[in-house]
């Protein structure tokens, strides 16, 4: 059974993208759009990752630890130019992939165990990560033409 | 000096208690006796009240209502009796000015035009049009935006194109399109003259339109008033009238409409098959709204639970019902969100569509409506749809453009992101008209800072010289009110025409002159090679002809309206076409409302992250002509007081002025009336900070600090007020712009920015 090890990979990117999103905040004080929507997205992931515990604790085994060096590798780079903006909404929109496939597999899961908790936690939490991706794609959306052909 | 009434000691004049009919009463001011009349109405507020401007020997000398007007029957406010004198203002601008080695200089037209063009034309060769913003006003008339959205979207073809409106009415836009699938106010004036009952939400209607509210004063003073809820954190003029008053803690209007929903939901007064037949959403919204309960409402809100339910219950149980909402809401935390709870009431117990039930979502502003309409600002003309092909396609036959000439990748850049590009050295050239940001614009120091980049070409386009037109680059003289003909249409939809009384002073040109003039020094060119405006605009009535087919089968259908039919009479409400040849009353009578697919203005949002919604994820709801009924949870404000800067800090108007008092502040009546600002505090407060009224205040917030004398009391403890009209143009021997300590944040939606709250500290001034 690898459930756990799914739900390890969940809770990990859950927990990358809190991280990520608070990072992204702190680091654009002057988008004041940016700086408040991160914090409030991260505090979703913080929520989804306390959610998610419960499931840890009733399918602990061999919990995968692999994606926390995610959001390193994403934001190794020092950014300074005005593409900083752009770059770290993508890598924000490549973690909260990460974290939605996770959902989708653990879903089939849930399914396929009957698990009503589990599916109750998924519909909650997948929808809110729904909402985080469009949220981004829409202001990635809005950021690009300007930071492409005009922006120094 | 004669004048029917004084209305500055007596703001809204006398009584007339009446029912259903209400009488008409002629207010005139002049200095002289006119030779002559020349038809107008007042562009003072967003009321639209129709006026006549008095002419003697090509001079403007006075006004008087218009006795034939829906609108005002003749009544007159006392900004509109006393403000039209600052057109003879000695300090209009009269010439073109360039700065040159710092230093603004006088310059011909050629010279400044010419400057402009060169300038516009070389950063299209180097950095697109996307280095080209334009910030607008609200102060315009309907021909001039539309040859100014002509000219920015098909013209140049850059997306960032805005105006104050996004200070001001952002949010009313946004919450009729939220709900109903299109901007238009479902009701009309006379609503109030039969209505059962008011609602004012964040709305000081007595002091931001005085004429409507003596339309109030006098059904209040008739056999059979209606019943007034009033919902303010301040005891203002609206307030003291009110049957009910909630005065709720800043930032939360959430939760008081939540829990006015909740109650009436409960009560079960609402019309269930009207929700049945003409919404979508009500049981999300019923569960929503379900934890709202009065005591929670009160712990949060200060709102006691008793005045809560009486509220409720005359909302729940009058059979009709007007309500307003303004910056009270708009300016505040979830004002989106908020302005929706309006709607929603409306919805619920279906008072929408017929005679005394209507809902305004208000306007500041005379022509916010056309900056809306026309697409000057963050919408596209005719409230076509940014996100619909078949839109776009439309305006492109129209213009006779290749569609992707027109900026359609994402929603219109609003107005604080245009600033932050500036800021950012993204934005290269920003044309300011009408309108002075330096003193409307929150956090002013970092908006001085953004106007006085070196690497930023600033063009301001004005009547006179303010705070913004010193740091501008080139300085345009413009043309107002009474020196030129054009349309502008009122918050309740209708259209008025405003004839040229006398001649500009000066070289100043309209607003219309200069934009056209623009266009053909750029060479705009449609398709075929033909100029893009000046092939076939001569006049403003040519301008006004091609909007009306702008607006063909749109819900602002002017197509029944002409220069010719708008003089002489009452204004006129739009749609006003074939079907409908003397205006619609009332929109949404059938409880069909905007919400088709190929019809809406806009997808809609999700409330909460401002996130649009795309035209496949709308087409899974699809609401065919069904009403939304949306929500949200309530969420705190972002800055909130704490140790350091303990007191709430809000801002508004008064009554003698308007805007930036560019206008206003050069009338001896209104400026002596009204000549400073002041801080607004509680008598606790006072005695907690060993403040007497008149005393010098120091006010600080984490941006910046005022001076501001002042006022005890008529305000809950822990909050201050101080009203944002006054600058630095006339008086600066003191920091006095409220906006030095307001906020740079906005809603998810409207993106309108949050005046209505900054956490402050204030001490009194050694003298």
């Amino acid at each position: 059974m690898h459930l756990p090890y799914y739900i390890g990979l969940l809770e990990n990117s859950e927990k990358q993208l809190a991280e990520a999103f608070e990072y992204v905040a702190n680091h654009h004080h002057d988008e004041p759009d940016i700086e408040q929507m991160c914090q409030k997205l991260s505090a979703w992931s913080r929520e989804h990752h306390g959610k998610v515990q419960r499931f840890v604790e009733k399918y602990s085994e061999e919990k995968s630890n692999e994606p926390s060096k995610l959001k390193r590798d994403l934001f190794a780079e020092k950014r300074h130019s005005s593409l900083t903006l752009l770059r770290d909404l993508h890598d924000l929109w490549l973690l909260t992939q990460e974290v939605q496939l996770c959902w989708v597999v653990i879903q089939q899961a849930a399914l396929g165990l009957r698990d009503e908790d589990l599916k109750a936690c998924y519909t909650f939490c997948s929808a809110r990560t729904k909402r985080q991706v469009e949220w981004l794609l829409s202001r990635i959306k809005q950021a690009a033409p300007q930071t492409l052909l005009v922006a120094e | 000096m004669n004048q029917t009434r004084d209305s500055i000691q007596d703001i809204w004049g006398p009584r007339f208690g009446y029912e259903g009919q209400w009488p008409v009463r002629v207010d005139e001011r002049v200095e002289e006796d006119p030779d002559h009349w020349v038809q107008s109405a007042c562009v003072l507020c967003s009321n639209g009240c129709g006026m006549d401007i008095g002419v003697k020997e090509g001079r403007i000398v006075g006004v008087r209502g218009r006795a034939v007007d829906s609108v005002n029957h003749g009544r007159l406010g006392p900004k509109g009796l006393n403000g039209w004198v600052a057109n003879n203002s000695p300090d209009r601008l009269t010439k073109p000015l360039i700065r040159r080695n710092g230093q603004l200089e006088e310059a011909t037209w050629d010279e400044a035009m010419d400057l402009i063009v060169r300038k516009s034309k070389e950063l299209l060769e180097k950095h697109t049009s996307s280095s080209i913003g334009f910030y607008t006003s609200g102060q315009l008339f309907l021909e001039e935006y539309y040859a100014l959205g002509i000219v920015g979207k098909a013209g140049l073809g850059t997306p960032h194109m805005d105006g104050n409106t996004r200070l001001c009415t952002a949010t009313a836009a946004a919450a009729l399109k939220e709900s109903f699938g299109s901007d238009g106010q479902p009701g009309s004036y006379s609503d109030l003259d039969t209505t059962e009952a008011i609602l004012h939400v964040g709305h000081n209607i007595a002091s931001q339109q005085t004429v409507l509210w003596m339309r109030v004063l006098d059904r209040l003073a008739g056999p059979n008033p209606p019943k007034l809820v009033v919902i303010d954190p301040r005891a203002t003029y609206t307030a003291e009238k009110a049957t009910v008053h909630l005065a709720p803690r800043v930032g939360t209007n959430v939760p008081v409409m939540n829990g006015l929903l909740r109650l009436i939901i409960e009560a079960g007064n609402i019309n269930q098959e009207y929700i049945d037949a003409h919404t979508v959403g009500f049981e999300e919204l019923k569960q929503l709204v379900a934890k709202w309960t009065p005591e929670r409402v009160e712990q949060l809100t200060g709102v006691p639970a008793a005045k809560l339910r009486e509220a409720a219950h005359i909302l729940g149980t009058c059979n009709t019902l007007v309500s307003t909402a303004l910056q009270g809401v708009y300016q505040s935390m979830q004002a989106t969100a908020a302005a929706v709870q309006v709607n929603n009431l409306h919805l619920l117990r279906g008072l929408i569509g017929h005679d005394g039930s209507g809902i305004y979502q208000m306007n500041g502003q005379p022509t916010a409506q056309n900056t809306r309409e026309c697409g000057a600002d963050g919408d596209l003309p005719g409230f076509r749809n940014w996100g619909n092909e078949q839109h776009i396609q439309e305006l492109a036959d129209l213009w006779n453009v290749h569609p992707d000439q027109i900026p359609h990748w994402a929603p219109p850049t609003h107005a604080m992101q245009i600033w932050r590009y500036c800021e950012q050295g993204s934005i290269k050239m920003l044309w300011i008209s009408a309108t002075n940001p330096l003193v409307s614009m929150p956090d002013l120091d970092r908006a001085r800072k953004i106007l006085a980049k070196e690497d930023l070409f600033v063009v301001v386009q004005d009547a006179f010289p303010t705070e913004t037109t010193a740091l501008a680059d080139v300085v345009l003289p413009a043309a107002i009110w009474g020196e030129k003909t054009g349309c502008f249409t009122n918050v309740g939809r209708t259209v008025h025409i405003s004839h040229k009384a006398v001649d500009p002073p000066g070289e100043a040109r309209s607003d219309f002159d200069i934009f056209v003039e623009y266009s053909r020094r750029m060479d705009f060119r449609d398709k075929d090679g033909n100029p893009l405006l000046t092939s076939t605009w001569q006049t403003t009535e040519d301008a006004f002809n091609a909007w009306r087919e702008c607006t063909r089968g749109r819900p602002c259908d002017y197509t029944g309206l002409s220069y010719a039919k708008l003089t002489g009479d009452s204004g006129i409400q739009w749609p006003c076409n074939e079907q409908y040849p003397d205006g619609k009353k009332h929109l949404y009578a059938d409880g069909v409302f905007s919400t088709n697919i190929d019809y809406c203005e806009d997808y809609g949002h999700d409330l909460e992250t401002g996130t649009p919604r795309s035209k496949d994820d709308y087409k899974l709801i699809d609401p065919k002509g069904k009403a939304f009924l949306k929500g949200i949870d309530y969420e705190p404000p972002h800055e909130e007081p704490d140790a350091q800067y303990p007191l709430w800090l809000t801002t508004g108007r008064v009554v003698f002025h308007f805007h930036t008092r560019t206008k206003t502040g050069r009338s001896r009546e209104l400026h002596k009336a009204a000549p400073d600002g002041y801080v607004q505090l509680s008598t606790e407060d006072a005695a907690r900070f060993g403040i007497v009224e008149g005393d010098m205040v120091e006010v600080e917030s984490r941006r910046g600090k005022v001076q501001e004398p002042a006022r005890i009391g008529d305000i809950e403890p822990g909050l201050i007020f101080v009203p944002f009209h006054y600058g630095y143009w006339d008086q600066d021997d003191r920091p006095r712009a409220v906006n030095e300590l307001t906020l740079t944040e906005w809603d998810p939606v409207s993106k309108q920015p949050h005046f209505k709250y900054a956490a402050v500290r204030i001490r009194k001034v050694n003298a």
